[in-house]
């Protein structure tokens, strides 16, 4: 990222909008944070749209409850602020823009003109902290039931099910939770009939085969094509973000894993690493290379697992046995290593949970000898079919400015043609190390989106073999105070490092008061924590932003005029998981 | 023995005539059982197949090798609680899974085994049969339409079109064989092919009879009106209990019916050498249950409004030039 850039780009602003902007705070997220008043923010936004090198995407939009927040010296007075954080990928910067409120009046207007995917995270920050968005189209909550009450990520909502009544449900309270999500056409515009025929409106989920978790799309269709639908989606929702703030900086890790389920520790990683930033871990060579590997190989069994459900959405229903045979062989390695399969958690604040066993390059080996052929042939008998081409090629298409417009990242960007890949452009964890290349697609349709991520796969094969000849010696954690748990040799050697190795243990590590973020190139597209603490044991807020919820917002967008069986094949596209979008 | 002091045993009514009903009916009867039986097992031995090809063991536990599964399945399908919904239409409801059972197991008497074994010889046999086919999409249509459900609905109404569609030109691909055996009886049909197999002459014929065979039973990459991943089973999502195994085992008896008429009409039924006729004609209609199978395993699934235009486009034209050069050929060969 240039500074330079950034800083002339900051300077720009300043003195086009002079006194709207409030200040700048100083951070440890990599990108300029301004505050900007409330008036000011859409004319804002649309300028940084409109630059030369222009923030093409809205990256992320959230909020945060200030009003228990002890460290914020030099920031304007808010009960809560409003975050926005742009991406400009011509100019490969960030910019994170903030907005005070009082908490009397939570209003602000919406951005949907300048940044359409601002709609279902304005409706994310009214559900969660009841912010309201004045011209909004349709707030309502996204996240949590229609029938619930408050909102969960103001720090005075309770966080555990021991500080409320037990829960109960009458049979009464049921019909009134199923009413509440009865489907109601004219609350989202939609006509019952036409020419005096009425439209089928059909429930695709929140329990359907395609559905890919618990995820519901209301369809309204004429025959078997569809006119309009509405992704609706919160019943995988479990407040990941809600427990951030209940768990010290350490025992959150287990909880990352469980965001994007099917990518393991790939999950640790952005997290692990936006709390190294605040605590100034520089990890070892050894730890950041063996976080590369292990990254890499849960790429892999992604993958494979989108590769076999893809191919099984069009019908094909032999690949996914095929796919998880070599899964299995991946988690074989994977188990061996870290000593768990789907979920290890096995990053460390600092390092990693425990060197790589005697042998681990044996098994590796040997699993990255496997995949190739396999991998020939997944292509030569699905890619190259006719069925399968017919039933992808120039389905669910969308082109590069489209994903801008709806925050799609990741291989799904890519397949537009879109190289931007985070591992190439802002290396993290060494990645500058490795030689690899990144797979581009054309037409963006479900066809590049999945051969596209084949060849990922023989990418990070790549990688992983270049980890296996090259994995540097030394320690796999830090020598560091604030590295968790601290190194265990070095308990028994003096009552001070007991001491601090009791701290960390019983009460965690206590993190300087600042902001960080990481995003890395996640399975799915990329994935960002941005952390705040107030100098605590616990983060202050967690904010996960994730790559599968933009792509459900785009649905509608790209399923007008097609026919349920594309809807089918594009959701198998995307590569979701709803763990991942609800969070 | 002495077939004739047999005879004197024989008490006053039972005259040879009568005699001779009872045996073709305890023979009909046993036929339509063994057909029965014949898919229910099927049902054990694609879910083996399948496995074997898709790198696993499939259902392996019940009894050695997984012998017994079928005994559990039918128990637990026995079992399981019979439910209609309160919001379908009661009698159509259980009106369909009869018809899916019935029409498809009726059309089994036209299909001669062996030289001797078969249950009827009719001389209108293939049309006894599409008939049959035709009364069938009214199993899928009513089951679908009872459900009062919308994939069920949508399933059957993707299953209505799709089988006129292809029955249309499954007719037509048959003509060819019947103009050059000359005859609608399958028995003729089947002695005709003494020299040569259909397959051979009716090539086009045989490809677009077997596609219209795949769509007419719902088999993949046909089973549009099912399609797990897009309507959730379709047509028969609200069935349970025997019901749905009425649906299930139907399924199968489809599959059976159409392997057995591909290998009658151009495989020659029961002709081959050494072996004895029903032998062969067990083992010909075995590979094309084999190919029903390999096709549910290999193919991914077209989309439904391509398999319509497939139809339509494709195999239509294909049917109505067989029979055009059938007809010239035999026109040629034996000028009025």
């Amino acid at each position: 990222m240039s500074t330079d850039a950034t800083a002339a780009i900051v300077h720009t602003l300043r003195e086009r909008f002079g006194d709207k902007l409030y200040c700048e705070q100083p951070t440890l997220t990599g990108m300029p944070v301004l505050w900007v008043r409330r008036e000011a923010i859409v004319e804002v936004l649309a300028d940084l749209r409109r630059l030369s090198e222009p923030f093409e995407m809205l990256y992320d939009l959230t909020a945060v409850d200030e009003r228990m927040r002890s460290h914020r010296d030099g920031l304007p007075a808010a009960d809560f602020s409003v975050v926005y954080q742009l991406l400009s990928v011509s100019g490969n910067r960030d910019i994170m823009l903030k907005v005070a409120l009082d908490e009397r009046d939570l209003s602000l207007p919406t951005v949907i003109s300048v940044y359409p995917n601002a709609n279902w995270y304005e409706r994310e920050v009214w559900d969660m902290f009841g912010i309201d968005f004045a011209g909004h189209p349709n707030l309502r909550r996204i996240l949590m039931p229609p029938t619930w009450n408050g909102h969960p990520l103001r720090k005075d909502h309770h966080a555990r099910a021991t500080e409320f009544d037990p829960y109960t449900l009458t049979v009464e309270g049921q019909d009134k939770e199923q009413d509440a999500l009865r489907f109601v056409p004219e609350d989202w515009g939609m006509q019952r009939e036409r020419d005096g025929a009425e439209f089928m409106f059909l429930n695709l989920g929140p329990n359907h085969p395609s559905a890919h978790g618990a995820f519901r799309v209301v369809l309204q269709l004429d025959g078997e094509e569809v006119i309009d639908c509405v992704p609706d989606i919160g019943y995988h929702h479990r407040g990941a973000e809600k427990m951030g703030e209940r768990q010290s900086w350490h025992s959150f890790i287990p909880y990352t894993d469980r965001i994007d389920y099917t990518g393991g520790v790939m999950n640790n990683l952005p997290y692990v690493l936006a709390v190294e930033k605040l605590a100034g871990i520089q990890v070892t060579d050894r730890a950041a290379t063996v976080r590369v590997m292990m990254a890499e190989l849960f790429r892999i069994t992604s993958h494979l697992l989108f590769l076999g459900t893809y191919l099984q959405d069009l019908g094909a229903m032999s690949p996914v046995f095929f796919t998880f045979t070599d899964r299995q062989k991946a988690y074989h390695v994977i188990e061996a290593i870290t000593g768990f399969r789907m979920h290890p958690a096995w990053f460390r604040i600092g390092g990693l949970m425990q060197d790589l066993p005697q042998g681990w390059d044996r098994i590796m080996q040997e699993f990255v000898n496997w995949m190739p052929a396999r991998l020939k042939e997944y292509e030569r008998t699905m890619m190259e079919n006719s069925l399968v081409r017919d039933r992808t090629r120039h389905i669910a298409a969308f082109d590069t400015q489209n994903a801008f417009d709806w925050g799609i990242t990741g291989p799904n960007l890519r397949a537009t043609g879109c190289d931007f890949d985070l591992r190439k452009k802002r290396p993290y964890s060494g990645y500058e190390n490795f030689d690899f290349e990144v797979p581009l697609g054309s037409n963006g349709d479900a066809f590049d989106r999945g051969q596209l991520r084949i060849e990922e796969m023989r990418q990070s094969l790549r990688i992983i073999q270049q980890c296996i000849d090259h994995m540097p010696a030394g320690d796999f954690k830090a020598d560091h105070p604030l590295t968790t748990p601290p190194p265990r040799e070095r308990m028994l050697e003096h009552i001070e490092t007991l001491i601090t190795h009791f701290l960390q243990v019983s009460w965690g590590p206590v993190l300087p008061a600042n902001e960080s973020l990481q995003m890395v190139e996640a399975t799915k597209g990329i994935n960002s924590y941005y952390l705040t603490s107030d100098g605590s044991t616990m983060s202050y807020r967690t904010r996960i932003r994730t790559p599968s919820f933009p792509n459900l917002q785009q649905i509608p967008a790209l399923m007008r005029g097609g026919f349920v069986p594309d809807l089918v094949a594009h959701l198998g596209s995307i590569d979701f998981v709803m763990a991942d979008v609800d969070r | 023995m002495d077939w004739a002091m047999l005879d004197n045993l024989r008490p006053a009514w039972l005259n040879p005539t009568l005699l001779a009903t009872v045996i073709a009916m305890l023979e009909a009867v046993a036929i339509l059982l063994v057909a029965v039986l014949v898919s229910a097992v099927m049902t054990v031995v694609e879910r083996r197949m399948l496995g074997l090809w898709q790198d696993r063991y499939g259902p392996n536990r019940v009894g050695p090798f997984g012998s017994l599964q079928l005994i559990a399945d039918m128990l637990k399908i026995f079992f399981k609680e019979d439910w209609i919904p309160p919001f379908a239409d009661r009698t159509i409801f259980l009106l369909a899974p009869g018809i899916a059972m019935a029409s498809l197991l009726l059309s089994f008497v036209i299909i001669p085994i062996t030289p001797t074994l078969g249950v009827a010889d009719w001389n209108i046999g293939l049309l006894f049969f599409l008939a049959m086919g035709g009364i069938n999409v009214y199993s899928v249509l009513l089951g679908g339409w009872s459900s009062a459900n919308k994939y069920a609905l949508i399933g059957s109404m993707r299953s209505s079109a799709q089988t006129i569609s292809y029955e249309v030109f499954m007719g037509l691909s048959l003509m060819g064989v019947v103009a050059t055996a000359g005859s609608f009886n399958l028995r003729e049909i089947v002695e005709a092919q003494a020299g040569l197999w259909f397959v051979i002459p009716q090539f086009l014929g045989f490809c677009t009879f077997l596609i219209a065979g795949f769509a007419t039973t719902h088999r993949h990459p046909f089973d549009q009106p099912e399609a797990e991943q897009e309507l959730a089973d379709g047509y028969h999502i609200e069935y349970s209990s025997m019901k749905f195994g009425m649906f299930f085992i139907g399924e199968y008896v489809g599959m059976l019916l159409i392997s057995a008429l591909t290998v009658t009409l151009f495989f020659g039924g029961w002709h081959g050498p050494l072996l004895p006729p029903f032998v062969w004609f067990a083992l010909k209609t075995g590979v094309f249950l084999l190919l029903f199978i390999l096709a549910r395993a290999a193919l991914p699934r077209p989309r439904y409004d391509r398999v319509m235009t497939f139809g339509w486009i494709v195999c239509l034209p294909l049917t109505l030039l067989n029979l055009l050069v059938t007809g010239a050929i035999i026109l040629l060969a034996n000028p009025a």
